[in-house]
């Protein structure tokens, strides 16, 4: 009984050892190669501790493309993004929650309704749209369309539902009306929530890559997946190269996850119960 | 007066709904409309709209590289998905054990989730190459010599699917995680002091329990799949020879390659078509057996 219960706990590492291996290996390899000279990328048997380590790719990416823009781009268009997101959705959220108006019923059921349209069906007209008012190849085209998401509306309305109306009370009672206990009370209370939200958000925005693909031409503003995209059309068998750039494209995302790793997963996991 | 107050008037209202309702209309509702009307038509962005009918549908059903299309699409779903589901629900049932260091293996396995899709696929564009690539030199070990991945019509479906799993597997366990999380412990003591063996544990409780997870998951998964494209153009751009060409795909090459507007609007309905008739019959076959 007991051997067989340690048995079964080493298969069980075992098992996840080798998952976590073939999980963390691409890493690896990227992070190998970027540091590799052309010669030694072409090796057979693979060198997995390069003989030679070179920072040059690095530099040479740095010198061939804007990649501390495409850096630059990506954080203030994911952060503008994600606020922007937050603000108009909770401001909808309670509204929905809390507010009664003429046809709002309607309305909430139009909101879900289009969660069943694909994204697909309005990028074409979005793009004609953007291209007829002059915004293709700007901030506002790349920012603007991530404040809005139903998702995120229906999301925050069920929270702000939960908190009980008790409280509103305190405020209606002190004199306070709507944004006193907006900002007072629904906020302070749906912290877990908007973190949710923002993470959401902003792993939406840093990593969308079809919207820029589509409305950016211009490398001043192309933000990180497009500009790694760019390197792969122009460097396609340098692989040293392209993996310092895929290298230093993610770099960011993973430092705010080695940081924020518990909210992450904590987050994305809230999405799935409803 | 008080109750005015609590509910809010009008304008509370309006100033609260207003960002929401603009953004809404000019990024949703127009586009929707913009859509509808541009599927009847046929327009190269440059010259005069010129109204067709029905004859872009028409014209797109016949086509064979709408069923092509298609056809790679659902193949990409019929290997993904499953695969995704039971690898995912193996690695949530490792890390629902009282192991040690679960929580630094549950962070490794969702590092690809954060990660970008276009980071993913130069990574495994380079782990796929033929010669010099990680995954044929592996498979050198046990004497298969591995194909040329992304430039053979054969294979290179495979490799998208083998990518697209990697990439999703971190997510689809959490959310598994989080269901099994959920089962109280007392069903797995009550059962034990029965007698009931793992297996019969699994098959009783664990998997009825999470009915709604895997429903939740197998709806999710299949929405997004339909829409399979960043990977794809990423690390074959729908070839070679068309072997990895998906629905999405169609429709961005029609709108921005070929500068047929009226196509791309009318293939991307008729895929919320298709993705609305599945998401139905699944959420039937659901509540069939819900019911027995």
């Amino acid at each position: 009984m007991k051997v067989n219960q340690i048995l079964k706990m080493l298969l069980q590492y075992i098992l996840l050892i080798i998952g976590g291996f073939a999980m963390i290996l691409p890493f690896l390899w990227m992070l190998s190669t970027s540091l590799k000279n052309s010669n030694a990328v072409f090796v057979m048997p693979p060198q997995f501790i390069p003989s030679f380590i070179t920072l040059d790719n690095f530099v040479e990416v740095f010198s061939a493309f804007p990649f501390l823009r495409f850096m630059l781009n990506s954080v203030f268009v994911a952060v503008l993004a994600t606020l922007g997101l937050l603000i108009v959705s909770s401001m909808a959220g309670y509204a929905f929650a809390r507010l009664d108006f003429w046809g709002k019923e309607l309305l909430f059921m139009l909101y879900l309704g289009t969660m069943m349209i694909p994204s697909q069906v309005t990028l074409t007209p979005l793009f004609i749209i953007m291209r007829m008012i002059n915004w293709t190849d700007s901030y506002q085209a790349l920012i603007l369309p991530g404040f809005i998401s139903a998702f995120n509306v229906f999301l925050l309305r069920q929270f702000f539902e939960g908190i009980p109306k008790s409280l509103d009370e305190a405020v209606y009672i002190d004199g306070g009306g709507h944004w006193t206990i907006f900002l007072r009370i629904i906020i302070p209370l749906s912290k877990p929530v908007l973190a949710t939200a923002g993470i959401l958000g902003f792993m939406g925005s840093w990593n969308n890559f079809l919207w820029p693909l589509i409305i950016c031409s211009d490398t001043k503003k192309m933000t990180l997946p497009l500009g790694l995209s760019l390197l792969q059309g122009r460097w396609t068998t340098n692989w040293n190269m392209l993996m310092a750039g895929t290298l230093i494209s993610v770099i960011p995302i993973i430092i705010v996850y080695v940081f924020a790793q518990k909210y992450i997963i904590k987050g994305l996991s809230h999405t799935g119960i409803k | 007066m008080y109750h005015s107050k609590k509910t809010g008037s009008k304008l509370t209202a309006g100033v609260f709904l207003s960002p929401s309702i603009v953004g809404m209309s000019i990024f949703v509702a127009v586009p929707i409309l913009v859509s509808i009307v541009l599927s009847f038509t046929e327009w190269n962005l440059i010259g005069s709209i010129k109204w067709v009918g029905i004859d872009n549908y028409i014209t797109i059903l016949k086509s064979d590289k709408f069923y092509s299309s298609l056809k790679h699409t659902l193949y990409f779903i019929s290997l993904y998905l499953p695969s995704v589901v039971v690898i995912s629900f193996l690695i949530a049932s490792l890390l629902n054990q009282k192991l040690r260091g679960t929580n630094f293996f549950r962070a490794i396995y969702f590092l690809p989730v954060v990660t970008s899709w276009v980071a993913v696929a130069v990574v495994w564009s380079w782990v796929f190459n033929g010669e010099y690539g990680l995954l044929n030199y592996f498979l050198s070990f046990i004497g298969v010599d591995g194909p040329s991945w992304l430039t053979d019509p054969d294979w290179a479906m495979t490799a998208v699917i083998i990518t697209s799993v990697w990439k999703d597997l971190g997510f689809v366990t959490i959310i598994f995680l989080t269901g099994l999380q959920e089962i109280p412990d007392m069903f797995y003591e009550a059962a034990s002091i029965d007698g009931a063996s793992g297996r019969q544990k699994m098959m009783n409780i664990t998997i009825p329990l999470l009915f709604k997870t895997f429903h939740f998951i197998i709806i999710i998964s299949l929405i997004n799949s339909f829409q399979v494209f960043d990977q794809v153009w990423i690390m074959t751009e729908g070839g070679p020879a068309g072997s990895t060409s998906v629905i999405v795909e169609q429709i961005y090459r029609n709108a921005f390659r070929y500068y047929k507007m009226g196509t791309a609007a009318s293939l991307s309905w008729i895929l919320f078509f298709i993705i609305f008739v599945v998401t139905l019959i699944v959420n039937k076959i659901k509540s069939k057996m819900e019911v027995e």
